[in-house]
């Protein structure tokens, strides 16, 4: 990790809401390069990063559609740069198959969705937590992600910044999904020195740039990840990378030994890495009867109805999941075999629900508080689900 | 904890007036300050509102669940949210733009808040005169934690406007309720 440019650094305390933290947390992080098409409740964010910009040498392309915002950001990456684009539910559903194309390139990059009440069109100017599953699965074919969800402006901050260092550690993209209650809500922010921002650094190739291979793996970086160093457009090299299945020289190879040799490392750089990727904020999780889990918004509500539960005596404990993909599975595995409950709270009808089921396997109760989105949870509905998982 | 909400239509300032006020508290004032804002699809002449929720600690829940006190600067943002204010919550309405329906004993403080903009020569200072005078007659916000608070939120040519704006309204509201004695005093003006 090196330090942040100070550049980028609006060090200070500030009164912003989510989007825009969203907007200064990539410029820290050495964000230089937004391609995006507007949609509310994302909007802001390219808004404040388009007046930003100028100051840091960034720059920004309103794009046809989210199809060509997402080629653009995977050009972006391999013209050298970090790059985002910013989005919410219907135009997330337009950037999957580029995202797609994201993972196979290996190319870093963040995908911000402040996600807002769907199916389609939905609930434009409300927030929703249902695109989970999409961030999960949107794009076809087996794939890993890695997704943060902010609760605050000021995680808005904070974990863009780490979704950005963690597509430059694992080469994937990662997504910010944050959503419009968390986007649009402002609060006080607090952005340290630069100096106190660390920043992952792209994986760059240091050898003759003609002997090249753009997916040779020499042992992998400095945390273990197999993947391989990139070598940016301009650089001395010439090479090959596709979105078909692709050999070390980034040559399309279409056979079965390929295809498994590619994805297998592609899955496993992050499936057996994953402890590296368990970011969590714990609160009386020992010795609770029920434990529960939330992410983004839902999680600063859980704690009010956690406070409820425990008023009627009840031990409850939080694990609000700052990362929410993938799972922080082996911590959930673990807490399963010893509390009667786990509850899960999620602006969605249940789908991290689903996999906590999952992990948990029978061993103890689960349940969901969820609804289909256009308001946070009633912190009554969540002490009541406690109460009944703790009977 | 005060649960706080403006209301008027787009192009007023009303999520300016939220986002100052919550500025004030949060960066100059010691206090926790969460401002969410509802609106429709339409960018102006539409309803619109600003909510703050303020607090000693960490705001958890988002959204107010009711009103302690609603600052009014048209009929229909006064008609539609009145009956959320609370028995003992406070109105703070542009007297010449809402005509009040008010039970007895509502403590209730009214302002000419856009002619005395509008005499400033900015009409669309409105919304700091209201600042000014919601100051003065609640004990929310202190004044000189507004007046830090407006750098950065209005344009820097105006800022000075803006200000004086501010004060008018501040002085307003000190007249209203009685304290007119401290601004001679300079107890409070500065």
């Amino acid at each position: 990790m090196i330090k942040a440019d100070p550049a980028g650094v609006l060090t200070g305390a500030h009164y912003l809401d989510g989007d825009e933290a969203c907007a200064e947390g990539a410029i820290a992080a050495g964000c230089r390069f937004l391609a995006g098409y507007p949609i509310t409740p994302s909007t802001e964010v390219a808004e404040h990063v388009a007046a930003r910009f100028p100051m840091v040498g960034g720059t920004l392309i309103q794009m046809e559609d989210e199809l060509a915002s997402m080629a653009a950001v995977v050009g972006g990456v391999w013209g050298g740069t970090k790059s985002m684009t910013v989005t919410s539910g219907p135009g997330f559903s337009l950037m999957m198959e580029n995202i797609g194309l994201a993972v196979m390139m290996e190319t870093p990059c963040v995908i911000v969705n402040v996600q807002r009440g769907g199916p389609s069109t939905g609930l434009p100017t409300m927030p929703g937590q249902a695109d989970m599953m999409q961030a999960r699965w949107g794009s076809h074919g087996d794939y890993e992600v890695i997704a943060v969800a902010p609760n605050s402006p000021q995680e808005c901050f904070d974990l863009t910044i780490e979704a950005f260092n963690l597509s430059e550690r694992f080469r994937n993209p990662v997504f910010v999904m944050m959503d419009e209650c968390v986007g649009h809500m402002t609060e006080k922010v607090v952005i340290p020195p630069a100096d106190e921002i660390e920043v992952e650094p792209r994986f760059e190739y240091r050898g003759d740039p003609k002997e090249y291979l753009p997916y040779k793996v020499n042992g992998g970086n400095e945390y273990g990840i197999p993947i391989p160093p990139m070598l940016h457009a301009g650089q001395g090299g010439y090479y090959h990378t596709t979105g078909l299945t692709h050999d070390e020289r980034g040559y399309p190879d279409m056979s079965p030994e390929c295809q498994e040799w590619l994805l297998r490392r592609l899955v496993d750089k992050i499936r057996l890495h994953r402890d590296q990727l368990v970011h969590v904020e714990e609160d009386g999780v020992e010795g609770a009867e029920v434990v529960v889990l939330s992410y983004g918004i839902s999680s600063r509500v859980a704690t009010r109805g956690i406070a409820l539960a425990r008023e009627q005596g009840i031990k409850v404990g939080h694990i609000q999941m700052k990362i929410v993909w993938p799972l922080p599975d082996r911590r959930i595995d673990e807490v399963a075999g010893r509390v009667k409950g786990l509850v899960t709270v999620e602006m969605n009808y249940g789908q991290i629900a689903l996999e906590v089921e999952r992990i948990a396997a029978g061993r103890c109760r689960t349940s969901l508080v969820g609804h289909a989105g256009g308001t946070v949870q009633d912190p009554e509905k969540i002490a009541e689900t406690i109460e009944e998982a703790a009977r | 904890m005060h649960e706080l909400k403006v209301t008027g239509f787009g192009g007023q300032g009303v999520i300016r007036t939220g986002m100052i006020i919550g500025k004030a508290l949060s960066l100059f004032g010691g206090k926790h300050a969460t401002l969410t804002q509802s609106f429709g699809p339409e960018a102006r002449g539409s309803a619109c509102s600003a909510q703050v929720v303020i607090d000693e600690d960490p705001i958890l829940y988002p959204y107010i669940t009711g009103i302690d006190v609603l600052i009014a600067m048209s009929q229909e943002g006064y008609s539609r949210f009145r009956t959320d204010l609370r028995e003992d919550g406070i109105l703070v309405y542009e007297k010449e733009l809402v005509t009040t329906d008010e039970p007895p004993g509502r403590r209730m403080y009214g302002i000419p808040a856009t002619r005395i903009a509008e005499d400033l020569g900015v009409k669309i200072a409105a919304n700091l005169v209201m600042i000014g005078f919601f100051s003065a007659v609640t004990d929310i916000v202190d004044i000189e934690a507004v007046r830090k608070a407006v750098p950065g939120t209005v344009p820097s040519r105006f800022l000075d406007l803006n200000l004086t704006a501010l004060q008018k309204g501040y002085d307003y509201g000190l007249e209203l309720i009685g304290r007119a004695d401290k601004v001679a005093a300079g107890e409070e003006a500065e």
